[in-house]
């Protein structure tokens, strides 16, 4: 039949219209490499600039960060807050997930419903509400007075605890979901085994269960701890001057101080910290998985 | 092993979730959700302070909001921003997407990573950039720059559901309709484009969602003629008491619960569309 030649594909062609090599894709690709090379690249790199000219050469700045006590302290208390708030969004995390994994569809739905509301809302509304909650004369005081728990409120804002909860409150879902993800895909006729061979319930999560979920736990916790490094919203609405971190202070020495050259070296010093940390992601899990966890 | 070891062993469920656990988690997700829905009562107060249980009972608050000319002129600079960032974001995200999914050319996986790779820089460099850059133009203060700045930080998020969508498209369906004689063009708009659509549109909404939610930037670039919502709720909090903010947190909370609907209904669109798992 003359008509079957019309539909014969042939497979050593390229099988897609799009998938000729080629002109195509570059021309496809064109919009998004301009505009990351003017939009990305360049403000980046003039940041970078900025730090090392003006006008002439010079790394005083970075001199200056490093000798200056000032600066040390408030780079530790950044890894310092960053290390902690990933450990609690962790320690709130883990459980959600373990549960999600183990719960009917009803109660796995509506948690994974309020998780998902959660990481939706906006950032300063979330970070708002625990003003409202904390605050001297707020939700929590108000209660503790009302069942007589306590003589006086309780200083929860503009501390340590303040930032801990409002930044645990952000991370949780980015925790939940990696987590929840390789639990899914775990075996839970281990623990089965586990049982028969006469391991105590313990022993069980602690030799089974919480070694499996280990991949999860890695892919939460490095993204949780990028984003922490950089994290500016509740440090500055939650914290008290001692819980500044080094993206805080950028803005200080912007928008008060005009010193931009010396911004833009912390803003370098923070980036390269972020690549730090993010090199090692990248090395274990991939670029590929980053978010990868929140896409269903 | 002793007969009541065995006897444990043999009723363990590995999907029993014991009372501690339930007492934990179901306190995990009451702490990620309740203080968000406190604003809610909050926000029918009529009072001048912000009080909780509020003492009457009315929506004075909403009201002032929508007739307030500052905040209205913040809310539609929000949208304005938020709709062309993500037109642009997107449209270059699904072009990017058609020729990393689909084509095969060397160096792929390193651009596949240089357009993912604003997700990682943190938003107070690329705000302390933007600045820069945008004072150089003189375009700090205009809604323009914003768009600009918003640009390369939704693209990877614009990128990951279209570039998801594409890679489950069962592409025979083209070659149908080259075969029963459309052309390329009537190929992709009347067959491609229509069954990866709600991909488009969750990359296109996540990008709206970030534009319209972002503070650290706009802290940096609104100035005073073009201030945002996010910008202008971000003053109100540090430096104000303003008992409208319960009444603009609900509605954010509403959008949020809108977008979590809509995104739901295009995920599973998605999945009865993908033939290839």
């Amino acid at each position: 039949m003359e008509a079957s030649d019309t539909i014969v594909i042939d497979k050593s062609a390229p099988a897609n219209l799009w998938q000729r090599p080629g002109f195509r894709q570059i021309l496809l690709l064109t919009p998004a490499l301009v505009a990351l090379l003017v939009l990305f690249v360049y403000p980046i790199s003039s940041v970078f600039l900025r730090s090392v000219f003006s006008p002439d050469f010079t790394l005083e700045h970075y001199f200056y960060f490093f000798k200056t006590p000032l600066y040390g302290r408030v780079l530790w208390i950044t890894f310092q807050i960053s290390i902690l708030s990933t450990l609690s969004s962790l320690i709130v995390g883990y459980p959600i997930a373990y549960v999600l994994r183990r719960a009917k569809p009803g109660v796995r739905n509506f948690f994974l419903l309020a998780i998902t509301l959660s990481f939706m809302i906006s950032l300063l509304v979330r970070n708002y509400s625990w003003i409202i909650v904390l605050q001297r004369n707020g939700v929590l005081n108000t209660m503790l007075d009302y069942f007589g728990l306590v003589d006086q409120p309780l200083k929860l804002l503009h501390n340590k605890f303040g930032v801990m909860v409002g930044m645990t409150h952000i991370f949780v879902p980015y925790i939940v979901f990696p987590i929840y993800s390789v639990m899914m895909g775990m075996d839970l006729n281990l623990e089965k085994a586990a049982q028969n061979l006469g391991a105590s319930r313990w022993q069980t999560f602690w030799r089974i269960s919480f070694p499996l979920s280990l991949p999860g736990i890695g892919a939460g916790a490095l993204l949780v701890f990028i984003m922490a490094l950089g994290f500016f919203i509740t440090p500055a609405l939650l914290g008290g001057r001692k819980e500044q971190m080094l993206s805080n202070l950028i803005q200080i020495q912007v928008v008060d101080l005009l010193n931009w050259p010396f911004a833009s070296a912390m803003s370098v010093i923070l980036l390269i910290a972020t690549l730090i940390v993010f090199s090692i992601y990248n090395r274990y899990l991939g670029v590929e998985r980053l978010w990868g966890g929140l896409k269903t | 092993m002793s007969d009541r070891a065995r006897k444990r062993a043999m009723r363990y469920d590995p999907l029993h979730i014991s009372w501690p656990l339930w007492v934990v988690s179901v306190s995990a997700i009451v702490f990620l959700i309740a203080p968000v829905l406190l604003l809610v009562p909050m926000s029918l107060g009529s009072a001048e302070i912000i009080e909780f249980p509020p003492s009457q009972i009315g929506i004075d608050q909403y009201r002032k909001f929508f007739s307030h000319p500052a905040w209205q002129t913040a809310v539609l600079n929000s949208l304005q921003v938020a709709v062309g960032t993500s037109i642009l974001s997107t449209t270059i995200g699904l072009l990017a997407s058609l020729a990393l999914v689909w084509g095969r050319f060397k160096g792929k996986g390193l651009i596949n990573a240089f357009i993912l790779s604003p997700m990682i820089v943190p938003l107070i460099v690329m705000a302390l950039a933007f600045y820069i850059s945008l004072s150089k133009l003189g375009m700090l203060g205009t809604k323009l720059g914003l768009i600009l700045a918003y640009t390369p930080l939704t693209l990877p998020f614009a990128v990951l559901p279209i570039s998801a969508t594409l890679r489950g498209f069962d592409r025979s369906l083209e070659y149908a309709a080259l075969n029963l004689g459309a052309s390329r063009f009537q190929t992709f708009m009347k067959i491609t484009f229509p069954i990866i659509r709600p991909g488009i549109l969750t990359g296109a909404i996540f990008a709206f969602m970030i534009a319209f939610d972002e503070v650290v930037i706009a802290l940096f670039i609104c100035g005073s003629t073009a201030v945002t919502l996010p910008k202008k709720m971000w003053d109100v909090i540090r430096y104000e008491i303003e008992p409208m903010l319960p009444a603009i947190s609900t509605l954010l909370l509403l959008l949020a619960a809108v977008i979590l609907v809509l995104t739901g209904v295009l995920q599973k669109r998605i999945a009865r569309r993908m033939t290839v798992k």
